[in-house]
This record gives structure tokens, sequence and C-alpha cells, in this order.
């Protein structure tokens, strides 16, 4: 078999829980700014994300949230200062980029699934296509994934027939089949209803287990308690303040940073 | 829409009169009623006037001789030809001019589709303005433009504009070579068909290896390689050769050289730099081709010099595309059905000794001689469909892919989908959805369309049938009935050809 | 958890304009013409080709045209462009064919009323909606008719051969829009309805006239129609063009009507059956309102179609804009190398403005109409 059921199967062991690596630098944004036109919606953006580190990007609307880790990925483009993703730079080289874009999955806000594929066929076309995986084995390790999120029964079926949660765990599931070193998470229950934001959370929450390197933007303080290892706050395209989820949540420093949660915890 | 019927549910049922259900059969018996009465009063004012005319009705005419000329017709036409005849060349006609029509104007009209979605400023405004002006301007007038206008405004025959490739363009309309197979040609014609459904198969076949394995099979791969070193050395033969028609220097073995080279390369990591190359000499000498025909007043030295910075910004785009292609295993053997469609048929040809000869139009004293001559109304009505047709149909192809949301764009990007996998598994499958529906009608409305020809005085289906056949016989009915029926069955065809495609590719949704 | 995460902004960094290429003219070329290789050369392609197109287009046009006060002579000239002169001499036929020239009044009375009723009908702010559209649609026809045709009111009779030009494209394509509205909307119904006999009617109905090309239906409206009429009748040969158009139309507008209803909630029909309200009420005061709203747009550009369409009248011998224009094409008194081309291009500006302005009115109207809808 190949590595990559290798890696499934030893998944689990190979982190251990809530481990942290103290060298290895996952992501690295530096003096990053970026413009929209004339507008300056990133300012002086400055974050080492080390590996396995788990962080909770919180903040008001139009804040720049969704637009820092959209750069990460390069689904943006900054204008000036760096960011390094596992080492690399992100340039206008595009091969580079499709290469770094491999090793980050990205989970959209609107689940962004492939309307035409059934479940399965969403989640092997990257692994065929992108790494040459061999199908049989692309799909075996496609219902391994939909069996972590829980919905292997809906293999065959279109994003279409299922439900908005359903749809994000695929979309999760899809992310992960790329075997991802890197998982950035855009508002993944924002469009959700209530009573399916639980079933993605859970997803989330034992991917942190399993000691993902991830970074999440939302509004779920609950989760960001209980998995981040730290809370970044943001506010006016900048990092207003940034400190430990108990700290964080228990003493916060910024006024601003006071007056969002006082707005959103209540 | 069961209104009515909820209704009969739950109210108490006062009168018979009020009672949805019965007022409904009291509707429908007074409504076919008119509608019966209505007809057949016009049943007995058609057989009154009818017989004040001394006219009879009937299809017996059909078999009876036309009598009348056909300016031009699919199959051996004389006077002497039957009305069903007539019908048929009309009807041939129709469908010529509708198949070339089609043909041409969902090449232009996907190009000016995704023209006007380009982020191109320049492009996508000259897009715009041709889709804006053309769909605004009814067809009947564009085709007087074409008809009478230009092609009636061409040189006479004398002074015939020779176009390349022994094409002549006047008055009378397109004179093109007719080409003459001998007997053998039709194992050519066998080994293309075979040929090209090999190539397509053989497509198919690694395709699906590459899903189930990971990778092209190894003696495609070996293929691939062979074919890319030989399909390189055609392509070279093809720029030298048009170079050497533009440089005096450059003999044959000069370019047999160079060709071999440029093949050499294309097998080795240098390979970039050889499509460089290759796309300098096109873009050099095909603008250089075009530009001085287009702008004959600027000095040829200046052209060249503009050809030969434009051609140079080609072959940087050309060596950049290389360089990102991804190494021979990985890449979709493309050299190797190309050369298997054309290359099999190519050996047939030449170990069969087939021939395939041109009759040349000739000029002579009064008028061309040889090749085809198409009639002007045929260029003219093929020019308007085309040119109008494709304003529409790029309005759909353009609809249809910004009917795809960027979310899926991002999601394959996301995922390190390349940009060509990336168009091909998401982007046109939902974009193909979209646009195929109203294409088909585009495509119905182009065949209904070509009924204008009958203005500019091509012999389609209008023309011949509704005009000429119905003036001399007077079967009013008869020949509008048939005529109607024809697009009837154009229509339906369309229809079920849409129920089928939309029940195909519909999205499964709760 | 360690502290050293921890971090205070104490100072706000300042929006600052985008470093180097901010706006101007050199970003925007940079962004929208030479972002890469491929674009660069796209553009050079582009230019050239326009660089080929414009001028001589150009010259025709402007340059080296003829314009009114010119003579024929002058549009003779070798290279002249368009002969404007010819299209100034020749205008009032365009405009009215063979419309008596002392009768003028007439024809400009009506285009006067005409877009005075029809301009506060198109602008939704406008108030009276309800007389306006009675005024328009039933009161304005008929006065026109007897203004154009005349034989009362001590009007002299002008016979519909007279007409021509500009004047007879507008009025069939009004006619054709004032008739094919109810027709189709009807159409539209019975097509939605339950009642089998009726609905199949409505389906046959439309789908023969949606499937086959106006010019045959023309044809039949043209030969056809005094042969179903009782015999001694004479259809006026405007008249027959007028059935076939509106037949033609009505097809079409019940298509884009059934969209408007099939697009509705269910809710609404729900709502009116609820009310208790009878078919009919409930259609003209519920159903029909909200339908037709909705496909405003659709109904403008099938008018569109409907106005481009008119111009195959010349077909079977009516002298609409284009047949005028075809026709003074073969006028001896102007002929001049430039003559038919310079008539096809002003038949086709005048048929560009109307259709023109028609789908950016319909684009304003969806575009309005989307954010009315907004949630």
């Amino acid at each position: 078999m190949s590595q990559m059921t290798e890696a499934v199967a030893t998944g689990t062991a190979r982190h251990s829980p809530m481990q942290i690596s103290q060298t290895d630098v996952a992501i690295d944004v530096i003096g990053m700014h970026k413009w929209y036109g004339d507008f300056h919606v990133l300012r002086d953006i400055n974050l080492k994300v080390m590996r396995g580190e788990r962080i909770v990007i919180a903040g008001p609307s139009g804040s720049g949230k969704s637009t820092l880790i959209r750069c990460v990925n390069r689904l943006e483009e900054h204008q000036e200062g760096q960011i390094f993703v596992n080492g690399t730079e992100l340039t206008a080289d595009l091969k580079r980029i499709d290469e770094v874009r491999r090793e980050v999955g990205m989970v959209f806000q609107h689940f962004n699934l492939f309307p035409h594929l059934t479940i399965l066929q969403n989640l092997t076309l990257a692994p065929i296509w992108v790494r040459g995986i061999p199908k049989a084995e692309a799909e075996a390790t496609a219902m391994h994934y939909l069996e972590r999120v829980k919905i292997p029964e809906q293999a065959n079926k279109f994003p279409g027939q299922l439900s908005g949660g359903q749809q994000q765990r695929v979309a999760i599931a899809r992310s992960l089949c790329m075997q991802p070193r890197i998982m950035l998470f855009d508002e993944p229950t924002s469009a959700l209803d209530p009573e399916m934001v639980k079933e993605v959370l859970e997803v989330m929450i034992s991917l942190a287990e399993d000691g993902m390197t991830m970074i999440c933007v939302t509004h779920e303080m609950g989760f960001a308690r209980q998995v981040a290892n730290r809370v970044i706050f943001m506010d006016q395209g900048q990092i207003v303040e940034q400190n430990d989820p108990e700290n964080f949540f228990g003493n916060p420093q910024h006024e601003r940073t006071k007056l969002f949660l006082s707005q959103i915890l209540h | 829409m069961a209104v009515q019927d909820n209704m009969s549910g739950s109210a108490p049922r006062p009168s018979l009169l009020n009672d949805p259900v019965i007022r409904g059969i009291i509707y429908q018996v007074l409504v076919a009623a008119a509608v019966i009465a209505f007809f057949g009063w016009i049943v007995l004012n058609t057989a009154q006037n009818l017989a004040a005319q001394n006219k009879t009705t009937g299809f017996d005419f059909l078999f009876r001789t036309a009598g009348f000329d056909i300016s031009f017709t699919l199959f051996p036409w004389s006077r002497t030809s039957l009305y069903w005849q007539a019908f048929l060349a009309g009807l041939l006609n129709t469908l010529l001019v509708a198949i070339i029509g089609i043909f041409f104007a969902t090449v232009l009209g996907f190009t000016l589709g995704i023209a006007r979605l380009s982020s191109n400023w320049l492009i996508a405004r000259v897009a715009t303005v041709y889709i804006e002006t053309i769909r605004n301007i009814p067809l009947l007038l564009q085709l007087f433009f074409w008809y009478f206008a230009v092609l009636k405004g061409m040189p006479a025959v004398r002074q015939s504009f020779a176009l390349p490739m022994d094409i002549f363009i006047n008055q009378r309309g397109l004179m093109v070579p007719r080409p003459l197979p001998d007997g053998e040609f039709i194992w050519v014609l066998v080994a293309l068909l075979a040929a090209f459904a090999a190539a397509v198969a053989l497509g198919v076949w690694a395709t699906r290896v590459r899903t189930a394995t990971g990778r092209y099979p190894s003696q495609v791969v070996l293929g691939a390689k062979i074919a890319d070193a030989l399909v390189s050395f055609l392509v070279a033969l093809l720029a030298f050769s048009l170079l050497a028609n533009m440089i005096s220097g450059m003999t044959t073995p000069i370019v047999l050289g160079a060709s071999a080279l440029i093949a050499a390369v294309s097998v080795t990591r240098f390979a970039p730099f050889g499509r460089a190359i290759l796309a300098f000499v096109f873009g050099l000498t095909i603008l250089y081709a075009l530009l001085t025909s287009m702008f004959p007043a600027v000095p040829q030295l200046v052209v060249a010099a503009g050809s030969a910075l434009a051609a140079l910004m080609l072959a940087w785009v050309a060596f950049e595309r290389a360089s990102d292609r991804p190494p021979g295993e990985g890449r979709f053997p493309l050299a190797l059905l190309i050369l298997v469609a054309v290359g099999v048929p190519a050996f047939v040809y030449w170990a069969t000794g087939a021939q395939l000869a041109f009759e040349i139009p000739m000029l002579e004293r009064f008028n061309f001689r040889g090749g085809v001559q198409l009639p002007p109304e045929l260029v003219a009505l093929v020019f308007g469909l085309t040119i109008y047709t494709a304003a529409f149909i790029a309005e759909n192809v353009r609809g249809g892919i910004s009917a795809v949301s960027k979310g899926q764009t991002e999601a394959a990007q996301s995922l390190g989908i390349k940009e060509g996998d990336r168009l091909r598994l998401v982007i046109i499958p939902q974009a193909m959805r979209v646009i195929v529906p109203p294409l088909t009608s585009q495509y119905l409305n182009l065949t209904k369309n070509s009924s204008l020809g009958a203005a500019i005085g091509y012999p389609e289906l209008v023309n011949v049938f509704t005009g000429t056949t119905l003036n001399q016989t007077g079967k009013a009915i008869e020949v509008i009935a048939l005529t109607m029926a024809v697009y009837l069955t154009f229509s339906l065809l369309t229809s079920a050809f849409m129920n089928w495609y939309n029940g195909r590719v519909a999205l499964v949704e709760r | 958890m360690t502290t050293d995460t921890a971090y205070i902004r104490d100072t706000f960094v300042p929006a600052k304009p985008a470093p180097g290429r901010t706006g101007g003219p050199i970003l925007w070329l940079r962004t929208n013409l030479f972002a890469t290789p491929t674009d660069s050369i796209l553009t050079v392609l582009g230019v050239v080709f326009l660089l080929w197109a414009v001028p001589p287009i150009y010259n025709f046009i402007i340059g080296q045209a003829v314009f009114p006060g010119g003579t024929v002579e002058d549009c003779r000239v070798e290279g002249a462009g368009a002969c404007w002169a010819y299209i100034h001499a020749r205008f009032n036929f365009f405009i009215y064919g063979f419309y008596p020239i002392d009768q003028y009044w007439r024809p400009n009375t009506v285009f006067v009323l005409g877009a005075a009723l029809i301009l506060p009908l198109l602008i939704p702010s406008a108030p009276f909606k309800r007389i306006n559209a009675v005024l328009f649609f039933l009161v304005f026809p008929v006065i026109s008719f007897y203004l154009l045709s005349g034989g009362v009111f001590g009007l002299p009779y002008v016979p519909t051969e007279q007409w021509g030009g500009l004047l007879v494209t507008l009025i069939i394509s009004l006619v054709g829009i004032i008739c094919s509205i109810p027709l189709g909307i009807l159409l539209a119904l019975g097509r939605q309805s339950d009642l089998p006999i009726i609905k199949t009617l409505c389906v046959m109905f439309i789908e023969l006239w949606r499937a086959v090309p106006l010019i045959t239906v023309l044809f039949m409206a043209s030969i056809m129609l005094p042969l179903f009429m009782p015999t001694g009748t004479n259809v006026d040969k405007l008249l027959r063009a007028l059935v076939g158009v509106t037949l033609f139309a009505s097809a079409y507008l019940a298509e884009v009507v059934r969209g408007g209803l099939q697009a509705l909630p269910r809710g609404q029909y729900e709502a009116g059956a609820s009310l208790g309200l009878s078919y009919w009420k409930r259609t003209s005061f519920i159903i029909l309102p909200q339908a037709i709203k909705h496909v405003i747009p659709g109904i403008v550009n099938n008018f569109i179609a409907l106005f481009k369409d008119t111009s195959l009248v010349s077909i079977v011998g009516i002298f609409d804009l284009l047949n005028t224009v075809q026709a003074a094409s073969s006028d001896i008194d102007w002929a001049s190398p430039t003559q038919a081309v310079t008539g096809y291009v002003f038949a086709a500006f005048m048929f560009w403005i109307f259709c023109f302005a028609m789908s950016r009115y319909s684009l304003w109207m969806e575009h309005r109409l989307d954010t009315g809808h907004k949630r």
C-alpha cells in the first residue's frame, strides 16, 4: 500500500494530542499588508504559527480575518511583507503556490462542494488528478475520512441531497483526503442552522485532538476556549490582541477586545 | 396548481353551478364548442372560396412536374423534376446553410463569450461592442447588407479578388477548388474515420488507466515521446517553410536540418526553447503576412520590426507555458493522438497510391470554369446567420460561465488542482449544463432564421416551396401546412433533445 | 500555556495608500491590459485590429462622408464615404412612406401623443398609472387609427397602402405589443390551468407559433387569411400582417408570462384561495400583478425581438422602414457607389437606437426588481 493509507492508519499515533513543536514553524507572516484597490484591508500582520498549534481568529465583521487566512493559501494576493507556508514563500510563482496549496486544506463558509460530482467523487478528485493516486486507493482513503466525519452512507449521493452540516463535514473530509499539514477554516459554521453547528464542531475538535495545525476564523467562542492554543482578536485589518484562551476570555486587555467580547458573549 | 380541487375538498357544496368541478367542465365545453365552431366557419369559408376560384385540394400536385429552375441544389435538378423534389431541394438547402451556420456561429460565439469575460479590458470591450451592436439590428437588414452592399459590391468576374489556396471571390460568389478523389481515395477516408475513432478510444483508455492506477500506461508514454518528436518535426517543418517563403536564403536542407534540430530538442529538457523558437517563427511569418495586407500604407521595414517584436513576446509566453508543463509521464498524450488521427490516413494515402487532385477554378473569358461555385446568396446567408447568432451564443456562454460561482474555482484552487484540470474537471462541466439548453434553442433559431434566405434569393425551403411552388400551384393550404410541419418537426426534435439532456444532467437536489 | 504568546497592540496602524503603483493610469494599464504576457499579446492584437478596422469605418461615416448640403456629384466622387445628403433628401420617405406630404401633421401628432403617453408609463414612480395605461392601451390606438386613416371629421382618407417607413414599423410593433399582451396572458393562464381541454388547446397554439419562423406566419396570414374569410371580404394587407405578427408575438409572450406565474411562491395561490376569492378575482388581483411585475424585463426583451422582427413584413410587400430604404436604394437621382450602404447604415442605426434603449431599460428594471426583492 502506498504511504497515504499508512499515514491514515498511523495518523493518531504519530501526533500525540496537544503537542506543539517549539522549532518547526508551519506558517510565518512577516509585516504583511494588503490593499483592495485603495482600501487598506490588512495592516502590518505578524503571525508565527508553530506545527501543531491551533489558532482561533475572532473579530467584528470586516476586520480582515477571512482575508488573512485566504492570503495564507494565496486565494488573495498580498502586496507588502512576506508569507512563508511550510518554509515556502508565497510569490507569483504559480507552480510553487499549487505545491503549497496541496499541503494546506481550506474549509469555506459556503462549503463549495462540486455539485455535479458525487460525494465520493468530490473527495477523490484532487487525490487522483493532483497526487496521481490510483482510484481504488483514493476511494479507500475517501471512505476512511467519510467514516471519520460520520457520513459514510452518503458516499454516492450528490451534495445537493445533503444537509448543510453534512455538506460541511464532507468539505472537511475533502480537504483531509489531500493529507494536508495545515487546515484553514473560514467561518465554517456561520452558514449553518444552529442544530448543525455542533456536528461540524465535533469533527473540528477531533481533528485538533489529533494534532492538526489549524487556523480557524469563527465566532464559536466555546470552541475557542476548548481547543485553541491562542486566540487572536482582529479589528480594522490588524491584530489587536492575542493571548491564550484563558487570559483572552478571562482578562482581556484592549478596550476593543473587551467591547467585542461583551457584545458576543451576551 | 390544484387550487380548485383544494377548495372543493373543504367547502360545502352549495349549488351545482358553484361547484368548481362542474364549472370547469362547463367552461371547457364552451371553449371547445367555440373553437370547433370557429374552425368550422373557417373550413366552410375556405371551401366556398376555393369553389369560387375553381381550385381543388390535395397533395397530388407533389408528383407533377415543377418546370422551374433552382439556382443551387445539392442533387441534379432539371425543369422536369417533380414538386416533391423541389421540396426536398429546399429542405436540403435549409439544412446545408443551417449546418454550416451552426458550426461557424458556435466557434465565433464561444470565442466572443469567453472574450467578454476576459480580464483584458480591451478584449472584453471589443466583444461587448460587437454583441451590443449586432443583436440590436434586425437580421434581415444584416442579410441585405451582406448580400446587396457587400457581395454585390464585389468586383466583377474579371477583377475577382484572389484569396489564398486558389479561392476567388467576385459578384457571382465564392469560387473554391473542387476535390477530385480517385477510386482508391475511399480507403483514405475509411482510414481517416477509423484512425479518428482509434485516437478517441486511445485517449479514453489512457485516461481510464491514469485514473485507475495513477499513471498513464507505459506504452502510451513511450508512444507520446516519439509522437512528440515527430509532431514537433512536422510543426517545425511548416514553420520553417513559411520562413523560407519570407527569406530567400533559406534552402530546403536548412529547413530540414532546423526542423530535425527542434525535434531532437523536444525530447530533452530544453524543449521549452524549441517551442519558443517555433512560436517566434510562426508569430513572425503569420503576423508579417497579415499586417502587410492589412496596412499596405505602412513601410515594410516597420511592419517587419513590429511583427518581430510581437513574435518575441509570443515566444516568451510559449517558453513560460512550456516550462510550466509537467514532465512527459504525467501529461495527457495529445501528440500521440494527433499522430494516430493524422498519420494513419497519411500512411494509407501513400501506401495505396491514392490521388486527391483539385480542380482549380480558372478564369476564362467571361466566367470561371471548374471548381465549385458557391452562390453569393449562400455566402451572404451563412455570413449573416453566423454573425447574428454568434452574438446570442456569446451571451449564453458568458452567462453559463459566470453562473459557476467563484467559490468553485477557489475550492479547486485550495485543493491544489492545476488550472487546466480545474477548467476540465470543475468549471466546464458545470458551465456546460447551463449553456447547452439555450445553445440548442439558438441552433433552432438559426435554422428558423435561415428562412430569411428567401428575401435574398437563396433557394431554401420557404423560397422554393412556400414561394415558387405555392405561386405556381396555388395550393396555399397544403404548401404552408407542409412547410410548417417541417419546422414543427425541427422544434419537436430540439425539445426532445433538451428534455433528454436536462434529465441527464440535472443536479440532484433534495 | 505560555504567556509569551500574549500580545497587545498599543498603537493602531493608520491606513496608508497602497505602495507605489497605487491608482492612476499606470496601474490601470498594468492590471487591465498588461497583467500577464498573454494579456499583453491580446492587447497588442486588439490594438492592431482596431487600427485596421476603425479608421475605414470612421472615414466612411464621418471623415469622407457627404453631409446634407452636398450633392449627388459629391457622393459619386471616388473614395467618398456615406452619402448623408441622400438620407437627408429622402428622409420624409423613410419616416412616412407615401403618406401625403400635406397631411404629415397627422402622423406627427400620433408620434407626439404616443411618446407623451408611453414615457410616464415606463417610469415606475410616475403617478396615475391606471389612467395612463387605459389611455395608452385603449384610447390611443383608436385615436391613432382614425387620425391616420381619416375619412371622418373632415380628414381626407389615406389608405394603408400609402402608410410607410418608420411610421409603419412603429405601428406594427405597437399593435403587436398591445394586442399580444392580453392574448399572451390568457394563453399563459390557460396553459397553467387544470382544465385539460383548455390546457391542450393553449399548449398547441403556443407551441405551433413558436415552432415556425415568422416569415411562414406572415405568408400564411397574407395568403390564407383571405381564404378563411367569407367570400367577398377584403382584408387589408397591413391588417393581415398585423394579425400574423400578433399571433406570433402572443405565443412568445405567453411563455414569458408563464415563467412569471411559475416563479410565484405557492403561498400566493393558497393565500388567494383561502380568502375565498373566485378564480378570476384571485388571478387578476393577486396572481397576475405580481407575476407580470416579475417578468417585465422578459416582456421588454420580447418586444425588442418583435421590433426587429417587424422588418420581415417587407417580404410580404409592406413598406416598413427597411423596405423604404431598400426601395430608395435603386433611386436613380441619388445613384452612387455608397448609396445602398448608406441606406443600410441609416436603417441599422434607427433600429439600433430603439432596441438598445429598450434593452437598457430592461436591464435597469431587472436591477430595480432585484433590489426590491432582497430579503
